[in-house]
């Protein structure tokens, strides 16, 4: 034990010997449960679109990046608290977040949302119970409608209560909803879409605006070679620009 | 891992469960077992110190003192462990970086909360942002144990102040007769025989610890509940070797088996500690092993 708080408190104490100049390590945020944007895979690391491009974006903008997972329920309040620099994780850009935090230029187009049901059910319009992961803008778009909104916090989750009849339906991105739809018989993805929210952008602290900027160069830069179009149609994201 | 693991979809029974069970992710589940048990190991201990220090605080003569003691108890007691943890890891990463910003950027002109945001200089961050990740592990571990310890300590502390005032006045009052002074009474008499009064309170405490492990992954600390939650998800083939249903029953089976088991193994080491703390104690159970036939 003392050995241990020994060598926190002279980390502590001797990493602030040396300075660095800021973020020469940027730490990407990310859920690491949300496939194909983001997840861990076998070797247990972060994997998916946003890995490869968070990886891209980062030779790019000639910055070392490192991954760390977080729940997607304190995602923003530990970015705003500093444990990491961005948030990477499929989060659409709204205003109620972009008054938190900053977006950087999106990388996706705005994704539809989709249904996940039972095989053969129907969607009730007026009186069916949907889920929803918890802070997302498909659980707020379910909370303003009739629908009976039940609140779970992972995408995972969600699925799981249509599977054993808690909700009727699953709302989420249907880039997410669609492979997990191709591959089990017992659910079907609706055709009915909703278009909610806007694209995908990075999320980083309103007062790091270098860093911002730098991320906004990157982004750009690969929109306009074709490379961030290459990627989302590598990992069905969904349109490309 | 083995060999025959490089093309899983062609396998089945034992031989892909083999393979399974071996992924650097699943090794990466058995290891957080070692954290979990890591993190009671150090918190236990701590926890009982604070809940030492904070009941010799309660019962101090030094009125100050005393009223900080009972101020810890009866504030951590009160409020809620899930948001203690939320708010108090929080405020508590901020409060060091505060201090070490006060420290080594005396020039810095800039407001430190500019809205939302915490900002501190780049020096004074904690750990610094070029750290590399097993450092802002050791941290996030070290923040949790600290904060497992404060509120684990309060309960630690209310069970010891009872426990010191259920050891008879006699005993003081022995000690007292004999020309011991007040410390010598409290360290000689007070402390060895209140154990035996504290353990029921304090194994109880013990096996709440053993079942508050999860609040870790609040922390940033990938625990065993993560993990499970995790894997047992179900997979789609597009995203793993290894595809599966919902398997989080499996999973979290195994871990009802690890705490059941873990817990057993606490109980049978609590009750012989009870038997040898009782021996030539003046409770009940004390008696009873004095009157039993040897």
């Amino acid at each position: 034990m003392n050995k241990l708080i020994l060598t926190a408190a002279a980390l502590a104490l001797g990493a602030g010997a040396a300075l660095a100049d800021s973020h020469s390590v940027v730490r990407m945020g990310t859920e690491g449960a949300y496939p194909p944007w983001n997840f861990i895979n076998d070797n247990g690391e972060v994997d998916g679109f946003e890995r490869e491009l968070g990886d891209e974006l980062c030779k790019r903008a000639e910055l070392t990046c490192e991954w760390v997972t977080n729940d997607w329920d304190s995602i923003i309040p530990n970015l705003v608290s500093g444990n990491y620099d961005t948030i990477i994780a499929g989060m659409s850009v709204t205003d109620e977040r972009d008054e938190v935090i900053d977006f950087t230029e999106q990388y996706t187009l705005p994704d539809p949302s989709g249904f996940v049901v039972l095989a053969g059910a129907m969607l009730m319009q007026e009186s069916g119970v949907i889920a929803a992961q918890t802070g997302t803008i498909q659980a707020a778009y379910v909370a303003s409608t009739d629908w009976t909104l039940v609140e779970f916090a992972t995408p995972e989750e969600t699925i799981a209560a249509v599977r054993n009849g808690e909700a009727d339906a699953v709302l989420a991105d249907t880039s997410y909803l669609a492979p997990i739809a191709a591959d089990d018989d017992t659910l079907d993805l609706l055709d009915q879409r909703i278009l909610i929210g806007g694209g995908v952008g990075m999320g980083v602290r309103e007062s790091d605006t270098e860093l911002k900027a730098k991320f906004d160069a990157a982004i750009m830069s690969m929109k306009s070679d074709g490379t961030l179009n290459a990627l989302i149609t590598k990992w069905e994201i969904g349109e490309t620009f | 891992m083995f060999s025959y693991c490089t093309d899983p979809s062609a396998l089945s029974g034992l031989t892909w469960l083999s393979c399974y069970l071996t992924t650097g992710k699943h090794m990466a589940f058995y290891a957080s077992f070692g954290t979990v048990l890591l993190l009671l190991a150090i918190t236990a201990p701590v926890a009982l110190s604070f809940g030492f220090f904070g009941a010799m605080a309660a019962r101090s003569r030094l009125l100050p003192l005393s009223w900080f003691g009972k101020a810890y108890i009866s504030l951590v007691r009160g409020v809620p462990d899930i948001a203690f943890f939320l708010f108090f890891v929080i405020a508590l990463d901020q409060a060091f970086e505060w201090l070490r910003h006060q420290v080594k950027c005396p020039d810095w002109d800039a407001p430190i909360r500019q809205g939302n945001d915490f900002v501190v200089c780049q020096a004074a961050k904690l750990p610094l942002g070029n750290a590399p990740q097993w450092v802002h592990e050791t941290y996030g571990f070290s923040l949790a144990v600290l904060t497992f310890a404060i509120v684990f300590g309060a309960f630690a502390a209310n069970v010891l102040f009872g426990a010191m005032r259920a050891v008879p006045r006699g005993q003081m009052e022995t000690g007292e007769a004999y020309g011991m002074s007040h410390r010598q009474t409290f360290w000689r008499i007070l402390v060895p025989q209140m154990w035996v009064y504290a353990l029921p309170g304090l194994s109880n405490l013990w096996m709440v610890l053993i079942k508050a492990t999860p609040l870790l992954f609040l922390l940033g600390v990938e625990d065993i509940v993560y993990w499970a939650r995790e894997m047992g998800g179900s997979k789609t083939p597009r995203f793993t070797d290894y595809p599966h249903g919902d398997w989080r029953m499996w999973y979290f089976a195994a871990l009802l088996v690890f705490y059941l088991a873990f817990t057993k193994v606490s109980e049978i080491f609590l009750e012989r500690l009870m038997k040898r703390l009782s021996h030539g104690q003046a409770t009940t159970g004390g008696e009873a092993q004095r009157k039993a036939p040897v």
